[in-house]
């Protein structure tokens, strides 16, 4: 018995539709959530991730209308992310069907923010979205803001110790640089990362090649999160479990489909 | 008709969603009497031990686990709506370990997991024993798992183990009373045949 590798899809959500981008720029529609949602968990994505990008009140509405419809016919883990200030906020979208959260620039503005989520949810609802670059900080990362466009004046690998210490349940780590290039995952920052943390750690960012998901669990994470590869018809999620089970890692196949 | 019971805690919305398509009847209540007469009732959890058997005991959950498995009606506890049956857990709340009492329904202790990596988060495989009828058609599926507490000796009529740094209950099966450590609700399409095997026991 093995705990099994996750992979996930990531659906970059704005005013009820996918969007893709290059370096979180130059977005390309992709397509409806809930039917991307419906055919990625049927496709064996072990987990899904939503993050809500869009600023507007009514798109955050539609988000919320997004998650509710996806939860109401697809069995797998739901994480929502995407402007969330508040524990009322939370509270909203698990209501409406997410079973985890992830927060970025609000714990980053008030870090309290994560032990109120923690203590009232408990840690395992709350994911810590980590968006960094490297840069001429301590460790040589630093967290960004507002996807990547602004210096949140963080060291990436301070910050993530810090929010252990304040209680998140697990630690979504994003490299700016790479995002959306398919040149790999910022293999140096994952196990950076790794070092200082005893939470489960997804990748993010970069994901081209089979071999990138690998060297990405090599380096110390415990679920693959991409976007675009799987958008564009890249890879299929079947394709990137059969080579990862060839490679002698454990993943989730079901006989049931 | 299946009840869940609503105690302040948990994605209810996908619990039920789950029991619907048993074919069931399902509503969601924090009323006493509708979970009492309900032919099944799950009681789902997440979250703190310690913050989840203050709920219930806020509705008086604690009583109709018992009445219910004294008039033999089945009840399916989820992850930490499983936990909460047993006697005590223990949980570190920054100034040490501290025991809350649970329903005590089996006897026994929810502990930290002893792994490096927690919570023990995604999916595991289950070993079940022979001829369960909760895991039929299921026997080698993987289920959905998020916890950093467990319950770690047998208890019940059969116990389900998995692993994680170290070995701990899955699911146990005791007669009216059924309890998961993972999220059914929550494990694809494997998770939907363990609610039918529940719900076929109604």
């Amino acid at each position: 018995m093995t705990l099994s590798v996750r992979i996930i899809p990531c659906l970059d959500v704005t005013e009820g539709r996918v969007v893709k981008g290059v370096n979180f720029t130059n977005l390309l529609d992709a397509g409806d959530p809930v039917e991307m949602a419906a055919l990625y968990g049927a496709e064996g994505a072990d987990e899904l991730t939503f993050l809500d990008i869009s600023a507007s009140s009514s798109g955050r509405e539609t988000t919320l209308d997004v998650v509710r419809k996806t939860a109401d016919q697809v069995f797998i883990p739901l994480t929502v992310g995407g402007g969330i200030r508040s524990v009322n906020d939370v509270n909203q979208l698990l209501r409406a069907g997410a079973d985890k959260i992830s927060i970025n620039t609000a714990a980053i503005k008030r870090p309290e923010l994560i032990s109120e989520i923690a203590e009232t949810f408990g840690s395992q609802v709350l994911v810590l979205s980590v968006d960094a670059r490297r840069a001429r900080t301590n460790s040589g990362f630093e967290v960004t803001t507002h996807g990547g466009r602004e210096r949140a004046g963080l060291d990436a690998i301070e910050w993530v110790e810090r929010a252990c210490e304040l209680g998140v349940g697990e630690i979504l780590l994003n490299s700016m640089d790479a995002d959306g290039t398919r040149a790999g995952y910022d293999i140096g920052m994952i196990s950076a990362v790794r070092a200082v943390s005893s939470v489960p750690l997804i990748a993010s960012g970069g994901a081209g090649t089979l071999q990138d998901f690998a060297a990405a669990l090599d380096a110390g994470a415990n679920a693959l999160l991409a976007a675009s590869v799987f958008h564009f018809g890249v890879h299929r999620i079947s394709d990137i479990k059969t080579y990862l089970s060839e490679q002698g890692y454990s993943i989730r196949e079901s006989a049931l489909g | 008709m299946i009840a869940i019971l609503d105690y302040g805690s948990g994605n209810l919305r996908s619990a039920a969603r789950a029991c619907e398509t048993t074919g069931n009847e399902v509503v969601v209540t924090s009323d006493p009497n509708v979970a009492l007469e309900a032919q099944g009732l799950v009681v789902p959890g997440v979250g703190a031990f310690a913050a989840c058997m203050a709920g219930l005991l806020a509705v008086g959950g604690d009583e109709i686990i018992r009445k219910r498995k004294l008039l033999d009606r089945p009840t399916l506890g989820i992850c930490v709506g499983m936990q909460i049956l047993f006697s005590e857990g223990t949980e570190s709340n920054g100034q040490g370990n501290h025991v809350t009492r649970g329903v005590g329904l089996w006897d026994g202790e929810v502990s930290k997991i002893k792994a490096e990596i927690l919570p023990h988060m995604g999916w595991n495989t289950v070993r079940p024993e022979a001829l369960s009828p909760l895991f039929s058609g299921v026997e080698n599926e993987s289920f959905y798992f998020v916890h950093s507490f467990a319950a770690k000796k047998a208890v019940g009529i059969r116990t389900a183990w998995t692993e994680y740094g170290e070995t701990f209950v899955a699911a146990i099966e005791d007669g009216a009373l059924t309890a998961t450590q993972f999220h059914p609700e929550k494990s694809g399409a494997a998770g939907l045949v363990l609610m039918k095997n529940w719900a076929n026991t109604l």
